[in-house]
């Protein structure tokens, strides 16, 4: 692991980005002020800042409904973000997508997707395009312990392999398909069932930003390389509840709070560059006022920004009709 | 393909013998469509699939996404139950969810029809379905010279297109340029003039309407035959301009009867062209059933000729 001060500071900045624009979206959430759905993604951070900085933008990944995360990490405004959030005009998708269907193709992010398994197959494409065309892109597929039992999600890992694709499975497992215990509903062990694919993998600890980005650095110099589908089990846990307004009563007791004080990425990365010496407090410390201003300016801008017009309703079905 | 190196083509045995021993390019489709294109194109752009529509057609949604321009054969159109997210909630809509900002050039052939005893399963005409989802294009040639036009011009759009090949007419035969020519969606065919009934016809059924049409004009009815030729776009404006001259409509087509195309075009003519009906608009449709087997039965399911003539005699005698 060679990374240096300055890819120290921009991992933080990510992850401290991811963790404080869930925490506030919560907030809103809770205040009533954003309409539809949302899924945050709050202490998963390691595992998109991990992967992503491995990534670049002619890279391409699919997120899920839980998104905002992958979004952050690979490159997207956060105040459009924050704009499309909230439904208006200046979003990232004109306000026409909202959370669930954030993107942005210019910098490879092909989608939250409101379909469990949606990506998968999208990414297959993506790895075909550039194979194709020869662009030396990979493609990265972001699934949940949910999409990992989608028939898309096995399909696709077949045929990754079966066409030798430059695409990368990553199952974001933290612990709960909606209600349910991924212990529960995934038979087997996924590092095996990506291996019954002929598709070689890792588990990792998805709270270790250092682990995870290790372990994606070697998936994605092979699959780049040409080797064909890799496969990336990164365990983990979400503080909030699947979306916005769960009750979240199939945790147990203390559960959250005890992630947090213990498990949290942000603290374990603290912890480690710090005692290192790799990094200072006031550096760090820095960061997250910085940020904390940055998702208060996003809030602001967006709560301030027009309504789409009406118009818009129309606009972009198709490329011509 | 010999144009854009973008385009490529996949599906289940589109060449056919891949990683078998024997021949390649075994099949080229099962009907042999694709065959000749494995050879001179390569299996870099024409690809063999493993049996997984969602995943391969998906696929194909998010290469167009990406910089290519596929054409993705969904074997039967009776297979779209297994893919059919990677259609309706991708394909569809990434360019209206992304605010414009993406685009997904794919072409999805299919074979659709009845006529094959090839049962419920393997004949069904489920393009309204896919006419029904704001984002796709539907596309349902009713010859070869039309069908060369219409691939073309789908393979050049930007939309994502539902190319509807009836399995029954790969045979069929007529002039047709060598040279590429596209012919535009949106745009009705009025495959010849008339007076007093106007018969909108979908694929298969140009024909049939067009031999009714023949036969019914030695007896003095004179009879508009239109091919809407891409059902989304649909020219709705061809069609009501002809019922205002006509007043009579006739729509005859292989889909199931219910929220089917004939009830659409029909409900449009009544919306748009009242004033000028003498008679109700007339849908000619096979019944609310699966598609049998035997060849009998099937016969009976399928409109053909006598029904269309029956449907045009109900409008033409009503006083």
């Amino acid at each position: 692991m060679e990374l240096n001060r300055e890819q120290l500071l921009a991992a933080y900045h990510q992850m401290r980005t991811i963790r404080e624009f869930e925490e506030r979206v919560h907030r809103e959430f809770t205040a009533g002020a954003i309409p539809g759905f949302v899924h945050l993604y709050a202490g998963e951070e390691a595992c998109a800042v991990g992967v992503c900085m491995n990534l670049s933008d002619k890279d391409y990944i699919a997120s899920t409904h839980r998104g905002h995360g992958h979004c952050i990490a690979k490159g997207c405004d956060v105040k459009a973000m924050m704009k499309e959030i909230f439904g208006r005009q200046g979003g990232l998708c004109a306000g026409k997508g909202g959370s669930m269907h954030i993107a942005d193709m210019s910098k490879g992010m092909m989608g939250a997707n409101g379909i469990v398994g949606g990506g998968p197959p999208l990414i297959c494409g993506a790895a075909l395009t550039a194979k194709t065309l020869k662009t030396g892109a990979v493609a990265v597929a972001f699934v949940g312990d949910g999409g990992f039992n989608q028939g898309t999600t096995l399909e696709s890992m077949n045929l990754a392999s079966v066409w030798k694709l430059p695409a990368i499975f990553v199952l974001e497992d933290n612990g709960y398909a909606e209600s349910t215990a991924s212990s529960w509903s995934i038979s087997g062990e996924p590092v095996k069932r990506a291996a019954g694919f002929g598709i070689p993998g890792e588990q990792v600890d998805g709270h270790d930003f250092f682990a995870v980005y290790e372990a994606a650095r070697r998936a994605i110099l092979r699959t780049r390389a040409g080797e064909g589908p890799s496969f990336l089990h990164l365990k983990v846990n979400r503080y909030f509840g699947h979306f916005e307004g769960d009750a979240t009563t199939y945790r147990a007791p203390g559960e959250v709070e005890k992630l947090r004080a213990e498990r949290d990425c942000l603290l374990i990365f603290r912890k480690r560059v710090e005692q290192s010496g790799l990094l200072k407090p006031q550096q760090l410390d820095a960061i997250d006022q910085e940020v904390v201003a940055l998702i208060d300016a996003a809030v602001a801008e967006a709560k301030a920004a027009p309504q789409p017009p009406a118009a818009e309703l129309l606009t972009d079905v198709y490329a011509s009709y | 393909m010999r144009r854009d190196p973008r385009v490529i083509l996949m599906g289940e045995d589109v060449a056919g013998g891949m990683g078998a021993p024997g021949e390649q390019d075994a099949w080229g489709g099962p009907l042999g469509v694709t065959k000749g294109l494995m050879p001179e194109f390569g299996r870099e752009r024409v690809l063999d699939t493993p049996i997984s529509e969602s995943a391969f057609i998906g696929a194909a949604v998010g290469a167009a996404a990406t910089g290519l321009r596929p054409v993705a054969d969904l074997m039967f159109i009776d297979f779209m139950g297994v893919c059919f997210d990677q259609i309706l909630n991708q394909a569809a809509k990434l360019r209206y969810m992304f605010g414009g900002k993406a685009t997904v050039p794919v072409v999805i052939r299919t074979m659709f029809g009845a006529g094959f005893r090839a049962a419920s399963q393997h004949s069904q005409g489920l393009y309204p379905l896919f006419a029904h989802i704001p984002g796709l294009k539907v596309v349902i040639p009713s010859s070869p010279y039309e069908a060369k036009g219409l691939m073309t011009q789908a393979i050049r759009d930007d939309d994502p297109v539902i190319f509807c090949e009836h399995k029954a007419m790969y045979d069929d035969q007529e002039e047709v340029p060598d040279e590429p020519y596209a012919i535009p969606f949106g745009e009705a065919n009025l495959t010849r003039e008339g007076d007093d009934v106007t018969i909108v016809a979908i694929g298969r059924m140009v024909k049939f309407a067009n031999e009714v049409a023949d036969k019914l004009e030695k007896q003095g009815i004179s009879c508009a035959v239109i091919d809407p030729r891409t059902i989304s776009p649909l020219d709705d404006r061809t069609i009501i301009e002809s019922v205002e001259e006509t007043g009579r409509c006739v729509v005859v087509d292989e889909a199931s009867p219910r929220c089917g195309m004939a009830a659409d075009i029909a409900a449009l003519v009544a919306q748009n062209a009242f004033e000028a009906l003498k008679a109700p608009v007339k849908m000619v449709t096979p019944p609310h059933t699966p598609v049998p087997f035997s060849p009998a039965l099937e016969d009976v399911y399928i409109p053909g000729p006598a029904q269309i003539e029956a449907a045009v005699r109900a409008v033409t005698e009503r006083v």
